[in-house]
Formats: structure tokens, C-alpha cells, sequence
């Protein structure tokens, strides 16, 4: 299974904010496993794909120089299912950042109404913690960015293209 | 913005609540943050941020986890903080009440030394200054 829990990236603003979309398919498996007979996407995938599009907008904020993983799930207000063939906005603004971390809220909206709304913390591993040296390998990040149209859209807080991160 | 001490502990017990899930009966000012609240590590920074936020503040990450001290051979000797290190500990803290710590001051007792009240102090430390 691809672990990509949002399709698109729509607007990006480095520092700021960043909304994406997902589309709700009924062949994806996962819509069955959480209620028999109504297929969902669970809200878990919901936050992971919020979390997605909030840690890549925390990732970019440090240049893609931290290893950002998502720490702590705060507050989750799930309001309406999200069923096949829907499509979810999903709408993240960057909060308090500082050395070992970053807060996040973000939102989900279908056909214009409030479906989920999440705050997330991500923290910055330490080298050697858990796991040594970069968590993607050269170039997969930069390919799943491209595919998710991250850089048709990612300006900086000026409106200028995103610049070029070697380290991607 | 000055604030009293009554006013300091509700905004620290709100935040405890919310970050920790713990009630606020539990969150009384004696209660130590990771023996009877239960924080872990993670949760540390979670506080951070949500003291952060409510009393517009910054917190150093040095000034509630002097772990530079604590892990300097010039101030622990066998695992146990020297006198030269307890100095430099309450230098860092002045606001944490390190007397018990002192008694017998294990490096692995640390983590588990403060208490909310200690974080009232801090942050009184901090808005009040």
C-alpha cells in the first residue's frame, strides 16, 4: 500500500499555510476495515493525511534540514464521514515553531463543510535517536512532492517559487 | 502582564490538562509532572508549546532541561550531581525547590523532580520578571 493520504498539494506558503486534497475512492481497502457495510475513509487516515500536508509545510519552514515526525495527536473533532467519492479539503496553518518542534492545526472541509479538525505537534529527532541518518532515501521525498504537485504550487512567504533544496 | 500566583496555577493546570489528559484534581501543585502525572518526554514539548502560547512566552529549552549540566563530567561524578553541580543546577532553576534532590542527587532522579508548582514558579519567573 502507498502510504500517500493526500493526492495534491492546491496552495502551499512556506511558513504559513499549505491545503491539499483527497479524493475518496471506494476501490481503496482501507474504506472497509473501519465500519461494516458503510465504507469510510477512517478518521485516523483523515489526521495521517493532515499530518502530511502539516509536516511537510513544517519540513520546508526548516529548509528539510530537521527530521520531522508527527509526536502527538492533540485535539480531533471528527463531524461527518468521508465516504467514496467525496473529496476532502484539507487546510493546514503552521503554528509555534522552535528548536525541537512544531505545532500544527489543520482542517478538513467537504463540499464546504467542516468534516475534521485536528492539532498536531511534530517533533525533530535528534541524530541517533530511534533511528540513524535521514528518514527518506536520496530523492523519494523530492519524487513524492512531485508527484503531489507540492512544487507547481510552494511560494515563499513572498510569493516566489520555493528555492531549490539539494538536500531533498 | 503581571500576573498572581492563583491566576499562573490555573493557566499551568489547563495546560497540564490538555496536554496530559490528566483531570484537574489531579493537577495540584504538589504533584510531580512525570510520577504522578505521567508525562513522558514528548509531552514536555507539547507543555512547552501550550505555556508558549497562553502566557506569550518564550522557554529556552536549556531552562527546564538542564540536561547540558546533567550530563557534563565536571558536575557528575558516578551518576551523582557534585556540590559544583548542584550550584550550577539552581543557578539554572532558581524557581525549581531542588532540597530533596540535594539529600541524594541520583542523575536518574532527575527527570522525575518537578512538580507543578515548580512550573508555576517558572513561569511566574518568566511574566513577572
Amino acid at each position: 500500500m502507498r502510504w500517500f493520504w493526500v493526492d495534491r498539494f492546491t496552495e502551499f506558503v512556506s511558513g504559513s499555510h499549505a491545503s491539499g486534497i483527497k479524493n475518496v475512492a471506494l476501490d481503496e481497502e482501507v474504506l472497509d476495515g473501519y465500519s461494516l457495510g458503510f465504507p469510510v475513509l477512517p478518521p485516523t487516515l483523515i489526521i495521517e493525511g493532515l499530518a502530511q500536508v502539516g509536516g511537510i509545510l513544517v519540513h520546508e519552514h526548516f529548509q528539510f534540514t530537521k527530521r520531522v515526525v508527527l509526536a502527538k495527536v492533540g485535539t480531533v473533532k471528527y463531524h461527518a464521514p468521508a465516504k467514496p467519492g467525496d473529496t476532502l479539503n484539507y487546510h493546514v496553518r503552521l503554528g509555534r515553531t522552535q528548536g525541537l518542534g512544531a505545532i500544527v492545526s489543520g482542517t478538513s472541509h467537504c463540499n464546504g463543510e467542516l468534516q475534521a479538525e485536528v492539532d498536531l505537534m511534530f517533533a525533530f529527532l535528534e541524530e541517533g535517536h530511534l533511528v540513524d541518518g535521514p528518514l527518506f532515501n536520496p530523492g523519494d521525498l523530492r519524487a513524492m512532492l512531485r508527484l503531489m504537485n507540492f512544487f507547481h504550487v510552494a511560494v515563499t512567504a513572498e510569493g516566489k517559487p520555493i528555492p531549490y533544496y539539494k538536500n531533498l | 502582564m503581571s500576573l498572581s500566583q492563583d491566576e499562573i496555577f490555573e493557566k499551568v493546570q489547563a495546560a497540564l490538562v490538555d496536554a496530559l489528559g490528566v483531570d484537574e484534581d489531579e493537577a495540584t501543585r504538589d504533584a510531580t509532572l512525570v510520577g504522578d502525572l505521567g508525562a513522558e518526554s514528548i509531552d514536555f514539548l507539547d507543555i512547552v508549546f501550550k505555556l508558549e502560547k497562553s502566557f506569550d512566552i518564550q522557554i529556552p529549552r536549556e531552562e527546564l532541561s538542564p540536561e547540558d549540566i546533567l550530563t557534563n563530567s565536571q558536575y557528575v561524578q558516578d551518576g551523582v550531581v557534585t556540590a559544583d553541580g548542584m550550584t550550577e543546577l539552581k543557578t539554572r532553576m532558581p524557581w525549581a525547590d531542588l532540597s530533596k534532590f540535594e539529600e541524594n542527587p541520583r542523575v536518574q532522579d532527575f527527570g522525575n523532580l518537578l512538580t507543578v508548582g515548580d512550573l508555576c514558579s517558572y513561569v511566574g519567573s518568566k511574566v513577572n520578571a
